[in-house]
């Protein structure tokens, strides 16, 4: 299998250093990673055009982010980019955890039939990176790719933004409506506003290695307890495409980054966990992690979308998921924002709901991070006593925590919902993302619920409710059920009941009625969308 | 369900405060740290109830020697 083969992207001289003028677009994306990628295709889905800068000029070097959710997926398949994902990715959802070699536990992340997506595929972040930069070519009006443009410095007043940015031809200023902060981890613009990274560093070093060998290991995480071949420390085994196999070794908080990262010293250690099978080494990085956010990810028209907003231990893949929920969460509300059918104070939803899910991921990964590095004494014989008992008792292999997955946020809290006629003894409720369902379409057709909602206000009629009389402007009635799709298997009775529901751009349930009339939809519609009456 | 701070051992607490210690005979310190957390741990999931077990935390807590 050959290897990735990074090709970089043309830097092209901007318009405001070439002569041909200046662009002019109302988002700046500071950052094409996955996240100011996916940020500038959302928006030009709503019509709303980017500059996207970077200082770079090619895909991720090295495979990082490798884990994508569900939710992720089903984020990427409303940008397009979602169906090309699964295809190339090795789809998995069932993990094992090992004490020493034995086996201690195993966890089913999707055990129920009826989804388009899986819990996870595995694909490196540089075919997600390349997928999106091709994606963002079918919108050459609305996405304007910059690489080897440098933001140096970012101001803004009451009417706008403005960021100097510096290239191979020079400097010169962009000027928008609101930037998005997508820089990553050591985001420049978090540094130049000064704002505290507040959370907490773990001193453990962590050894990553990216080999590529040709084995027969399952699409499985396999997750490891002072193995045999890594005595006193864990380790990690994930199955990438292209035969790549991701390799996390837990070093201590004493190891040298440079030492362990010489290839004399990787290579014995990678030969014991495979097992005499040929490998080649394909990228090696030695890392510690912190698990900490920003206060607020909205400063005015400055706005802090994924790593530069909040990081996490990388032991329950909710890093790059949460990063997509931020994209998610913020584009639709950004778009009506700038197009002016919503109030500016819409971004304050933005910040009170992905600080909250912020928050779970930041919880969940400290968890996950204590209970693998125990410090001596009470904590690690608290960790002990649960890996012993897991083995023959069942209660304690759910303490065990070699990471918790990304899993979809619930907004149950948020200040944008509705109404819950809570009657319906079904797993859906306001706050969560809706739980995608199989479909037939009037020609019989299979598809699936996720793919008719999203990028606009819907109204989901199920079962045997009644549609109301009528919607208001910018809602679409999707009908399943009496004449609408068909309910192929019975999931959305199943999963939604007979229930009229009231879904946002970003596929959440903002409001749920048994049976609503014109004006409550409405009233839901004006509270979840900041609506600006004429 | 509050946490019961009231006698609840019968005729059996002063055996039972005895083979507690005798559980933890001829063990070093760190296998008697193991064995009381292990214990923690089943009691903890025995009781089944958030607001039960943070109620006893804190309730040991504050009985704390100084």
């Amino acid at each position: 299998m050959a290897r990735y083969q990074f090709e970089p992207f043309d830097y092209v001289t901007p318009p405001e250093l070439s002569g041909a003028g200046s662009a002019s677009a109302p988002i700046i994306i500071v950052g094409a990673g996955p996240i100011g990628l996916a940020a500038a295709i959302d928006l030009a889905t709503h019509g709303v055009a980017s500059i996207v800068v970077d200082d770079n000029n090619v895909v991720s070097v090295g495979s990082r982010a490798i884990c994508w959710a569900k939710r992720s997926l089903e984020i990427f398949d409303r940008l397009g980019v979602g169906e090309r994902m699964l295809e190339k990715g090795v789809t998995w959802k069932l993990g094992r955890v090992y004490r020493g070699d034995r086996e201690v536990y195993n966890f089913d992340l999707l055990p129920e039939d009826g989804h388009k997506f899986p819990a996870f595929i595995n694909l490196q972040q540089y075919y997600v990176e390349q997928f999106l930069v091709e994606r963002c070519a079918d919108f050459p009006d609305l996405i304007d790719l910059r690489f080897r443009n440098r933001v140096l410095s970012v101001g803004q007043d009451e009417t706008g933004v403005a960021a100097e940015i510096e290239t191979p031809d020079g400097a010169y200023m962009l000027r928008g409506e609101y930037l998005l902060a997508c820089d990553g981890a050591n985001s420049r613009i978090r540094r130049q506003f000064g704002l505290d990274f507040e959370g907490r560093h773990f001193e453990e070093r962590f050894l990553i290695a990216d080999v590529e060998m040709d084995a027969d290991f399952p699409s499985e995480r396999w997750f490891w307890f002072t193995p045999t071949f890594h005595p006193g420390q864990s380790a990690l085994l994930h199955k990438q495409p292209d035969n790549i196999y991701r390799i996390d070794l837990q070093l201590g908080p004493d190891a040298d980054p440079e030492e362990e990262k010489k290839p004399e010293n990787v290579i014995p250690r990678i030969e014991k966990i495979v097992g005499g099978r040929p490998f080649k080494l394909d990228w090696v990085s030695v890392y510690s992690f912190n698990c900490r956010r920003i206060d607020r990810f909205v400063h005015e028209r400055v706005i802090f979308v994924g790593d530069s907003a909040h990081v996490v231990s990388p032991f329950g893949a909710r890093g790059g998921n949460g990063g997509m929920h931020d994209v998610d969460n913020l584009c639709w509300k950004l778009a009506r924002i700038v197009t002016g059918s919503a109030a500016p104070d819409l971004l304050e939803s933005y910040n009170h709901e992905r600080v909250h899910g912020a928050d779970e991921n930041i919880r969940n990964s400290s968890w996950t991070s204590r209970f693998m590095s125990p410090e001596p004494g009470i904590e690690t014989a608290f960790r002990n006593a649960a890996l012993s008992l897991a083995v023959d008792t069942p209660f304690a292999r759910r303490v065990v925590n070699a990471g918790r997955l990304s899993v979809p946020c619930q907004l149950t809290d948020s200040p944008l919902n509705g109404r819950d006629d809570d009657v319906f003894d079904v797993p859906q409720k306001v706050g969560m993302v809706a739980l995608d369902a199989p479909l037939s379409d009037r020609d019989d057709n299979a598809t699936w619920l996720m793919s008719q909602l999203g990028g606009r206000f819907v109204c989901l009629v199920t079962g045997e409710a009644k549609a109301p009389a009528e919607l208001p402007d910018g809602v679409e009635l999707v009908r399943i059920g009496r004449g609408g799709f068909g309910d192929a298997e019975g999931r959305v009775q199943e999963r939604y009941g007979d229930a009229v529901y009231l879904i946002r751009p970003d596929q959440h349930v903002a409001a749920r009625w048994v049976a609503p009339g014109a004006a409550d939809i409405r009233a839901a519609l004006t509270r979840c969308a900041a609506t600006i009456t004429a | 369900m509050a946490l019961n701070t009231e006698f609840n051992l019968g005729t059996e607490s002063d055996a039972l405060f005895n083979e507690l210690l005798q559980a933890h005979e001829g063990l070093s310190r760190e296998q008697s740290e193991q064995l009381n957390a292990g214990l923690i741990l089943i009691l903890m999931n025995h009781i089944g109830e958030a607001g039960t077990i943070r109620e006893a935390v804190v309730c040991a807590r504050a009985a704390l020697d100084a």
